[in-house]
């Protein structure tokens, strides 16, 4: 096992990636920018640097800056969280070539995971249902409408490099399709630096499950069951749980050896995610691979009892799996809401200073939360500052327990979202167990102005 | 005169006038970058483009002025 790592994120990943490393004697690393000069992962880590300015590509996304760190630190394996070089296949390739472990699968994995059009391909060459579309980017306007007139409307124009919801778009005729097209395209080009679309059929009230995978150096693969995803806003997610109140086993096996299937045909290693879009029917198809840890891996950890980030290291380390796919238990129900600082109808961000906050306490609550009284919320990084995950023995009790503790969750200074999360947990709909991707637009008010232009 | 300020701090993703522009109330000035979403500028008047006093790639801090009208 590494001796000492380094965790290349911030917020509550590095504080949450620092616990586990603590708890198995591995001393850790932290970096950190201007802006983060006080934040709980800087005081958890036993040594901690300044990598740079506050934005993220002065700081966090300073590749070269990260290597002095290691190299100076005596890190000999990096963690990258999620977000930021997570799921960079250079900076993974890079730490190789400076005899460091990436702790994550490696940078061809990556690369090929990263792009829509290869992962795609990959997974149909693997068996793994996709959804009806097109495997070569478009080469102009006219040819996505032909496409899009072939597998019918509506559909979904989806720049390659996109994520985050940039670069993605539904549209249901000729006209939206037409028009939509350069627009995402040129926010595709100016984000991600590549502007290549494609387009596919647009699956209605889906449902977003996705599988937990492990797999070892050694070819043992195991999937960890579903999380259920599918209340979202604005493409991100807001509310997790597990396992999803929409399958029933025969699906969720069929799912899970589905996404191992996938996860050793690419050759994969380390904690991966295939994420689904699961119709009324229960037919899934694959969306993407994360090929990194997930924000919401805690649901999963409470209902298997597993360390999904000490199984990283593990794996990373050279270990074995040293448990079969019949030995993964799936005990209770979890939920996790995120707790986002930006304005509960809007969905705009609010920076500003944490005056006060008050945590729920029980033994069935986990708090993934690095922010206290007097933390400045910066405008720099994702507004997601914490996270709230309930367990219960079934879900009735946990959605119970989740609106307990969301009723004594306080935060003063800056606006958050734990209005809506109160809002849709106790929806009828969500209750139920109902909740498509559609949940929040159809039944929570609509947001004023919080369209993207 | 007429102010365009900005109701949170952020970085001025793109800047789609310049100067000598007539805008229309409620057209979009700007568009800021912050916490990793895009938030519209729109102008709270019709006018003039006066001067610019943050141009792209410069961070605003919450009621800072973007730009003058007239």
């Amino acid at each position: 096992m590494f001796t000492k790592v380094l965790i290349a994120n911030r917020g509550e990943i590095a504080a949450r990636v620092i616990r586990t490393c603590q708890r198995m004697g591995i001393k850790t690393v932290a970096i950190y920018s201007e802006a983060d000069e006080h934040a709980l992962h800087v005081k958890l880590a036993d040594e901690a640097y300044l990598v740079g300015k506050p934005r993220v590509n002065e700081s966090y996304l300073q590749v070269d800056k990260i290597m002095e760190i290691a190299k100076e630190s005596g890190a000999e394996a990096i963690h990258p969280g999620y977000g930021l070089l997570s799921e960079n296949s250079a900076f993974a390739k890079r730490c190789i070539e400076e005899g460091l472990t990436f702790i994550g699968p490696s940078p061809e994995v990556i690369a090929k995971m990263g792009s829509k059009i290869e992962a795609r391909k990959a997974m149909e060459a693997a068996g793994v249902p996709v959804v009806p579309g097109i495997e070569h980017a478009l080469k102009d306007v006219d040819e996505a409408a032909e496409v899009a007139e072939r597998i019918g409307y509506p559909v979904m124009l989806k720049a390659s490099a996109g994520g985050g919801g940039i670069g993605m778009q539904i549209v249901h005729n000729e006209e939206e399709c037409r028009k939509a097209f350069a627009g995402n395209q040129t926010r595709a080009q100016s984000f991600f630096g590549d502007g290549a679309m494609f387009v596919e059929k647009y699956i209605e009230n889906p449902r977003h499950i996705e599988i937990q995978v492990l797999a070892d150096q050694q070819g043992n693969t195991v999937y960890i069951w579903e999380r259920d995803c599918s209340v979202q806003r604005r493409h991100q997610k807001v509310v997790e749980e597990a396992p999803s109140p929409f399958l029933d086993e025969a699906t969720r096996a069929k799912m899970g050896e589905m996404a191992v299937t996938a996860a050793k045909a690419i050759g994969y290693s380390n904690a991966g995610t295939i994420e689904c879009l699961v119709d009324e029917h229960k037919e899934f198809y694959f969306l993407e691979m994360n090929t990194r840890l997930q924000v919401e891996h805690p649901v999963t950890e409470e209902i298997s009892g597993l360390d999904l980030v000490e199984w990283q290291l593990r794996i990373a380390a050279g270990e074995a799996l040293g448990f079969a796919q019949e030995e993964i238990k799936l005990e209770g129900h979890a939920i996790e809401v995120r707790i986002y600082a930006e304005d509960p109808k809007t969905f705009f961000p609010s920076p500003g200073t944490i005056k006060e906050i008050n945590l729920p306490e029980a033994p069935y609550i986990r708090h993934e939360c690095p922010v206290s009284a007097g933390s400045a919320v910066t405008p720099f990084y994702d507004p997601m500052i914490a996270k709230l995950v309930v367990s219960a023995p079934t879900r009735d009790e946990a959605i119970e327990r989740l609106e307990a503790a969301l009723g004594e969750y306080t935060i003063e200074g800056i606006k958050t979202n734990i209005p809506m999360l109160k809002e849709v947990i106790a929806h009828p709909v969500f209750k139920r167990g109902e909740a498509t991707t559609a949940f929040v637009a159809e039944n929570l008010q609509p947001a004023q102005g919080g369209k993207r232009s | 005169m007429m102010k365009v300020t900005t109701n949170m701090a952020g970085n001025v993703w793109k800047m789609l006038v310049k100067e000598g522009d007539q805008v229309e109330e409620g057209q979009d000035v700007a568009i800021l970058e912050s916490m990793k979403m895009e938030i519209p500028v729109a102008a709270e008047a019709s006018g003039t483009v006066k001067v610019i006093h943050k141009p792209e790639g410069e961070f605003v801090d919450e009621g800072e002025v973007l730009l003058e009208l007239e």
